[in-house]
């Protein structure tokens, strides 16, 4: 018997029951659906953490106040401790202590209500120096970034974010304008472009202003709560940490490494740990969702030993006329194929629709640069699990249609 | 002549919960080419046993079988699949077509089993669905058919390899007069033109269309005699 031949009688015997071979291969397709959506979503969601830090810059390595996070809420407790000082900002700036710095930028974080006549705003308040505009690659739609001057001199003046702008100022020109933060006064200078995002920051709902004029009266503190010291080289990484540690713990008397109380971070610490994170929980995600394809495989299994059990004559005829047990076993083996590769190619289609659908969601509701990302693993091992489920749970029942006596086949009713 | 088919002391005991049924015992006669025999007997005689075993569907229990000199009864189970394949024909009962597919896909299965490519085996059942006069009805889902009209298709599928022999069990017994009478003169037609034909019966006047009757009873031949007034079967003069 041709091989040809041998598919298209299996496919003739998926066929002939449509709605039981849908239902049928439907927990495949559950099965595949939810590995192929949650290894895309995993694969974005890499990828947007990396674009973030990339955006970054790879040479900036963030200086954060308190002990090394162990979890969510130890980070939390990173933006309220008080540890970095204005004489570390100063001291790290110095050749002699960091000799492989190009510059060292502060930033002092708040969540401050902006006004304007009657509108107000809740916004994100960075506290920087002119840097910030290198840092993060800003840009300006209107206006100007404030300079070492305006920092120098504690000037109350304001960039503010497009979404500020689009919701104070609607369709007129702030530049000049006076607007209230916490009840001072600053004067905007600049509007941020509007892609502004990066690192995690939507620069659309944030106002900027000189960290000088920031800490005291606006957000009553006098640390910061991120130190961010660009190397002049990658490979000058590893001796900017090793200096940033030192001059800290000689401004803060610390002897002890364990008793430090700030911690360092390249860029690559970040997206290593990130990645980590999240491959940890692509994989277990994957395998919560094997689990389903196993039981799609049960029940391929149960209706195959059904069908086998209802076509006991048809094999017996089969067989009358000349099939051999190889030409019955791969007929049932095709026919278990068929099922879990149709429902594997549909697994995959729809995984794809819906990782499309999520970043879609993610991108227009809840304002994440959130990219679509076509898993290729998840496309090849979708479709070789699926396959595979088929020969494993179909190879049974095929065996037992094979072994049929065709003369007892014959007379069962 | 040699005889096609030849049997030494065939022997058959099923086994069923430990109760052991003997269905042939020690059954042993030939059939040469170009026969037309009638197996007739009483139900529960053993013929439909010797009629599976002869057609290579069943394994007797001891005794030996030769088909074409060849000790079928050594055969593994897929030497025995080709011999049905290209040396015997089956016309069942319960005709055993595949309901849900046409006429002329039922005809040409047994020549997917032997690797033709589409085309020939679409025009050689083309062929036979001719011959047995179901020209018209080619296309149709073999559930579409009537009973006659499913066993002459049942014939083009036995036919479509040019087997050596044609075992038929109970031809007739699903079909009314009209068109039990149409089957067997299918038969005799193709009998004339050199077919060797076993049909296995209880009727003694579908018997009578063949030209050699054995008779079985209880799992032996009883008698084993030439048809003396055989019945030639018209499709208008059938009767019982």
């Amino acid at each position: 018997m041709r091989t040809l031949d041998s598919f298209r009688t299996a496919l003739n015997g998926v066929t002939v029951h449509k709605m039981r071979s849908i239902l049928t291969v439907l927990g495949i397709v559950i099965g595949i659906t939810s590995i192929m959506t949650i290894m895309s979503v995993g694969q974005s969601a890499e990828r947007l953490i990396v674009g973030e830090l990339e955006r970054f810059g790879p040479t900036n390595i963030f200086v954060l106040p308190g002990r090394q996070p162990t979890g969510p809420a130890d980070s939390a407790g990173t933006l309220l401790n008080d540890s970095l000082k204005e004489d570390d900002y100063e001291d790290l700036q110095r050749k002699s202590n960091v000799p492989n710095a190009v510059r060292v930028i502060p930033y002092a974080l708040g969540a401050v209500s902006v006004s304007y006549e009657s509108g107000t705003y809740s916004a994100t308040l960075i506290g920087s120096t002119e840097h910030i505009e290198k840092n993060f690659d800003l840009k300006t739609a209107r206006g100007k970034f404030f300079d070492s001057f305006d920092v120098s001199e504690k000037n109350r003046v304001v960039l503010i974010g497009d979404k500020v702008r689009e919701d104070l100022f609607g369709d007129s020109d702030p530049i000049g304008e006076k607007i209230k933060i916490k009840n001072n006064r600053f004067t905007v200078i600049g509007v941020l472009g509007p892609e502004g995002q990066g690192s995690f920051i939507d620069f659309n709902k944030t106002i900027v202003v000189p960290y000088t004029s920031a800490q005291g009266d606006v957000l009553g503190i006098r640390y910061f709560q991120r130190l961010v010291v660009e190397a002049d080289s990658i490979g000058n990484i590893p001796n900017v940490v090793g200096d940033i540690k030192a001059t800290l713990r000689e401004n803060h008397n610390i002897d002890d490494p364990e008793k430090d109380d700030f911690f360092v971070q390249t860029q690559e610490d970040v997206a290593n740990r990130l990645k980590t994170v999240t491959g940890i929980l692509t994989v277990l995600l994957s395998s919560v969702a094997a689990i389903s394809l196993v039981v799609g495989g049960v029940g391929i299994m149960n209706i195959m030993l059904v069908s086998v059990t209802e076509r006991t004559r048809e094999i017996g005829l089969r067989k009358s006329l000349g099939a051999t047990n190889k030409n019955i076993l791969f007929q049932f083996i095709f026919e278990a194929l068929i099922l879990t590769g149709a429902g594997g190619a549909l697994g995959v289609v729809s995984g794809i629709a819906l990782s499309a659908a999520l970043a879609y969601i993610a991108r227009v509701f809840a304002e994440l640069n959130f990219p679509f990302v076509f898993s290729v693993d998840g496309l090849v091992i979708g479709l070789a699990v699926s396959f595979s489920i088929g020969l494993a749970f179909g190879i049974f029942p095929a065996r037992k249609a094979s072994k049929k006596s065709p003369v007892e086949a014959l007379r069962y009713e | 002549m040699e005889p096609l088919i030849r049997t030494e002391k065939l022997e058959k005991v099923y086994k069923n919960d430990g109760v052991e049924t003997t269905a042939l015992h020690g059954v042993t006669f030939g059939i040469r080419r170009g026969e037309f025999v009638a197996i007739m007997g009483p139900s529960g005689s053993g013929k439909s046993t010797l009629m599976q075993i002869l057609g290579c569907l069943d394994r007797p229990t001891s005794g030996e079988y030769f088909f074409e000199d060849k000790e079928l009864h050594t055969y593994t189970d897929d030497e025995l699949a080709r011999i049905r394949n290209e040396k015997i024909g089956f016309v069942f009962q319960a005709f055993n077509l595949l309901p849900r597919i046409s006429v002329i896909e039922n005809v040409e299965l047994p020549l997917v089993y032997r690797g033709v490519p589409p085309k020939e085996r679409r025009e050689r059942a083309r062929r036979m669905i001719y011959l047995v006069g179901l020209g018209d009805r080619e296309d149709y889902r073999a559930s579409r058919l009537s009973g006659g009209q499913k066993q002459r298709a049942a014939i083009a599928r036995a036919l479509i390899t040019t087997p050596e022999i044609i075992f038929a069990d109970e031809p007739t017994g699903n079909l009314d007069s009209m068109s039990g009478g149409m089957v067997l003169e299918l038969f005799q037609n193709l009998n004339e033109k050199g077919n060797t034909i076993v049909i296995v019966t209880h009727e003694s006047y579908v018997a009578k269309a063949g030209k050699r009757v054995l008779h079985i009873v209880d799992g032996e031949i009883d008698k084993d005699e030439e048809v003396e007034e055989r019945r030639v079967i018209s499709r208008e003069g059938f009767s019982k």
